[in-house]
């Protein structure tokens, strides 16, 4: 999200979903849609067959949206940059760019056309893998297109360079002149229900909600009087991973986790486990007692979201109601009942009547959702932000007349390497991801019958070239080990892998990927390199 | 586009070159009852049920698949279209073992209800007999062939609504099919259960497994929600009975889902009442825990952060907010680390 926060001032979608079905060319990249977002990928395909789109996947896997693309672009993990940008090469080569909206809207196009010039196919061949001309068809079709998508997950962001991997998309979308237009835009698809909700409340060391930054005095000033206080602090907070490192290093003491199983989702989970332990009190609230709340002083038991009120705001923006359809078991409280409670007894006004008053509260603090109130939910089923006051019926496309920064920023960004590659004694690129009847660390699909009877092991996915040299058949146990731990899993022997290519889902606490990956972090935005890691395969003794 | 006129039962009615007379009738509230046409979806015309009277035109037609055109008269309420409708329910119900007692449909059944507005019964014409088992080695989906009634509704679903082209028509006449692929079964086949085609089904030929026995549909209270597993925000209906959720289906007509679900979403709900949730605060006392109430966990919270606050100040103290609670939990957890705590050490796990 820092990546386009920085070029276009603002880090969410920019288009809506609706939307998609009638975008004519999409660029899907670093995205398994249909296992990870199915119903968006449902609406891509429809756009297809209903409407003719043409969709290019960029992905180093043959994931299922391959069947639908007229062109697949498999690149080496790690390399999406260079890829991005050997397609703007091609783009501004042939004159394919929109030249008036490069100089009417943007700023830093001359540095950013200098620095693509080594980047022409036969050089971006070299280092992604993917065939000149390929990349020089995927970029006629993109830039030659009215309108053009690029819709995006983890798979571009959780690299070490996973904030230049959004630039170089920004930059492709602006200057093909597909922002602040219906059906186009660069859309990053959230993975989790609430994440874009998450980071609109403030759920960030260095924002408030709606992204107004802590490190700005005036808006500590404005907070402060919101919240009664006289001052707030000024001592810039740490990520989760750096919380972490802190615990690790003695300086942290109490870590509070709400609805977090961090101990399955965290990188190189053995340096986790370890700071957990040296943490002198942890408390854990969750629905279920998970592999971290075990490890916690006092666990504090939560509603689940079929158990309360409240709005989750969805990858396109948009906030929607949820609504308590049963009671929770036993004495599970919702966690805002929890947090208001522990507020009672840490100081200040926390006497809230339900969810419907917190968000009278949100609204008031959070320009971007001043307009938005239970009653209005209720009768237009959803809004999406920015929605500046009540009479405003949401906004569906951003950066229509100027962005949110004003003018859109080109940043010349450069491919690096991943910061481990394979080598001789981790001769493999692992690869880490959802499949589509897991979610995330599984505590919730997994107690899900016919979830977990579809997927009910973790599957390591290997090519059969590799597998014939391994000695490997299908359904063969094997030990994947990488500097940091080893896991033993099933083979599934399949091309949707490359030559070389592992890929392992993080959903199985008995062979859980994230005791391989690599902590590697992206600078800005604090991403971990789940996406490539070195790893040995061998056949299980 | 330029607006045409067609008269249905003496109205005179715009409409938009390509719009079906069906679409027009229902959109000026005339009531043209169907079982195969399906939303988003090209016409199949299969169930016949939707047959109108054209003026000048040699047989009913299928008001689902004909183009309106200027100039039509179309009459939906004459002896003529309800001798045939009447008709077709009764080869429908003959086709088949439509016994409601046990169905899962019985009261959301548009073959039921069919009957019961025409007054039909079965038995006139000799019934077949049960041509395919009922396939149910899957663990999410029942699929009953002697109550489908081949109205193509699911073929659709998969096809056109999810793209997910898995099903389609197989074998031919007495012995026709809906089938994947091989005519394997469902988990054998490229089927990703989104449930769609059960969602579709217009009477009990395809059911959610997990609902059978569970609950009659009027027994249920329907709550409109917000899915709680990826970023799309699916809207859907939440199906409990007593408390206890039954079943889960797509909120139609709606963004950012127009009524389809994914697997997750229609069938990832048992967790809610799973045995495991936790009920109770816990404190952990010598490495292991004991129940506590909640007066006592919270204030243990509450003085050890205080501690440490005094004690180390508050930048010792961090807290993980959650991407999968409501943003008014969020927005009070932010504020509890900041205002109560004093530090800005939060975060969550969107990075991850």
């Amino acid at each position: 999200m820092a990546g386009l926060a920085a070029s276009y001032g603002s880090g969410a979608m920019t288009n809506s979903i609706a939307e998609i079905e009638d975008c004519p060319v999409m660029l899907v990249i670093g995205s398994n849609t249909t296992e990870n977002h199915p119903v968006i990928g449902t609406v891509m395909r429809r756009a297809v067959l209903h409407k003719g789109a043409k969709i290019i996947v960029a992905d180093p896997r043959r994931i299922p949206l391959v069947q639908d693309a007229a062109i697949w672009l498999r690149q080496r993990p790690g390399t999406d940059l260079a890829l991005v940008n050997g397609l703007l090469h091609v783009i501004l080569r042939d004159g394919l760019q929109d030249q008036k909206f490069i100089d009417k809207r943007t700023e830093g196009f001359e540095a950013l056309k200098e620095s693509l010039k080594k980047y022409d196919p036969a050089t971006v061949e070299k280092i992604t893998g993917v065939p000149a001309a390929d990349i020089e068809a995927a970029a006629r079709l993109f830039g030659a297109a009215e309108r053009a998508g690029i819709f995006y997950a983890m798979g571009i962001t959780q690299h070490t360079v996973g904030t230049d991997n959004v630039k170089a998309l920004a930059n492709l979308a602006m200057a093909t002149g597909n922002v602040g237009k219906e059906s186009a835009g660069v859309n990053p698809l959230r993975g989790q229900n609430n994440v874009q909700g998450a980071c609109d409340m403030g759920a960030l060391p260095t924002d408030f909600p709606a992204y107004q930054k802590v490190a700005n005095p005036e808006m500590r000033a404005r907070f402060a009087q919101a919240w009664g206080l006289a001052s707030l602090s000024d001592k810039p907070g740490l990520t989760v991973t750096e919380m972490i490192d802190a615990a690790a290093q003695g300086k942290l003491k109490a870590l509070y986790i709400m609805g977090e199983n961090s101990l399955l989702s965290d990188p190189d989970l053995n340096h986790l486990r370890k700071a957990l332990a040296k943490l002198p009190f942890l408390v854990v609230q969750d629905i279920f007692l998970s592999e971290t709340a075990q490890e916690a002083d006092v666990v504090l038991p939560s509603a689940c979201w079929a158990e309360k009120d409240g709005t989750f705001t969805n990858t396109e923006r948009r906030v929607q109601r949820i609504r308590k359809a049963a009671s929770p078991p036993g004495q599970a409280w919702p966690d805002w009942k929890i947090i208001a409670e522990l507020g009672k007894r840490l100081g200040g006004s926390w006497g809230y009547g339900g969810p419907a008053e917190i968000m009278e509260e949100v609204a008031k603090v959070t320009p971007s959702y001043a307009g938005i109130n239970y009653q209005r939910l209720e009768e237009l089923g959803g809004l999406h932000w920015p929605c500046p006051d009540t009479e405003h019926g949401g906004t569906c496309v951003l950066h229509v007349d100027s962005f949110s920064r004003g003018k859109g920023l080109f940043h010349a960004v450069e491919h690096a390497e991943p910061a481990e590659l394979p080598d001789e004694a981790y001769p493999y690129t692992l690869t880490t991801g959802r499949i589509l009847y897991q979610y995330h660390t599984g505590t919730m699909t997994r107690r899900a019958v016919g979830l977990e009877d579809m997927a009910p092991e973790c599957l390591v996915e290997i090519n059969p070239a590799d597998a014939q040299s391994l000695g490997l058949a299908n359904g063969d146990q094997v030990r994947v080990a990488s500097r940091r731990g080893e896991i033993q899993a099933k083979a599934w022997v399949t091309e949707r892998v490359g030559r070389g290519v592992i890929f392992i889902p993080f959903h199985y606490a008995e062979a859980a990927a994230n005791l391989l990956t690599n902590p590697a972090l992206d600078p800005v935005s604090k991403i971990p390199e789940y996406k490539v890691c070195a790893v040995q395969v061998a056949k299980a003794a | 586009m330029a607006q045409s006129k067609l008269t249905i039962d003496g109205r005179e009615l715009e409409f938009t070159p390509g719009e079906t007379i069906l679409q027009v009738a229902w959109r000026n509230g005339v009531r043209i009852p169907t079982l195969c046409y399906l939303k988003d979806a090209t016409p199949t015309g299969a169930c016949r049920i939707c047959l109108v009277e054209v003026k000048g035109a040699r047989t009913l037609v299928a008001s689902c698949a004909l183009p309106a055109a200027a100039g039509m008269e179309v009459s939906t309420d004459t002896g003529k279209v309800h001798t045939a409708r009447r008709l077709n329910v009764e080869l429908l119900l003959s086709s088949g073992d439509h016994n409601c007692l046990l169905c899962e449909a019985n009261g959301a059944c548009g073959l039921q209800a069919l009957a019961y507005e025409y007054g039909v019964q079965a038995g006139r014409f000799l019934g077949m007999t049960q041509t395919y088992p009922i396939e149910q080695d899957n663990p999410l989906i029942v699929r009953d062939f002697s109550k489908c009634i081949l109205c193509g509704r699911c073929v659709q679903a998969c096809n056109e609504v999810q793209v997910n082209r898995a099903i389609g028509f197989g074998y031919r006449g007495a012995r026709a099919k809906i089938v994947t692929a091989g005519d394997r079964a469902y988990h054998l086949s490229d089927c990703v259960f989104c449930g769609q085609c059960v969602q579709a089904c217009p009477v009990g030929a395809l059911t959610e497994k997990k609902a059978r026995g569970q609950a009659r549909t009027w027994e249920t209270s329907k709550t409109k929600t917000t899915c709680p597993y990826c970023g799309v925000g699916c809207q859907m209906y939440l199906h409990t009975k007593r408390g206890k959720i039954v079943k889960i289906t797509a909120a139609d007509n709606q963004g950012p889902n127009f009524g389809r679900l994914c697997v997750k979403g229609r069938f990832g709900y048992d967790f809610v009442h799973s045995p495991d949730r936790l009920t109770t605060p816990l404190i952990k006392e010598n490495g292991s825990f004991r129940e506590a109430t909640w007066g006592e966990a919270l204030d243990l919270v509450a003085a050890k952060f205080k501690e440490i606050m005094a004690s180390e100040g508050p930048d010792a103290i961090g807290g993980l907010s959650s991407a999968r609670v409501t943003n008014e939990e969020n927005y009070l957890f932010q504020k509890l680390i900041r205002s109560a705590v004093g530090t800005h050490n939060v975060d969550h796990c969107a990075r991850l």
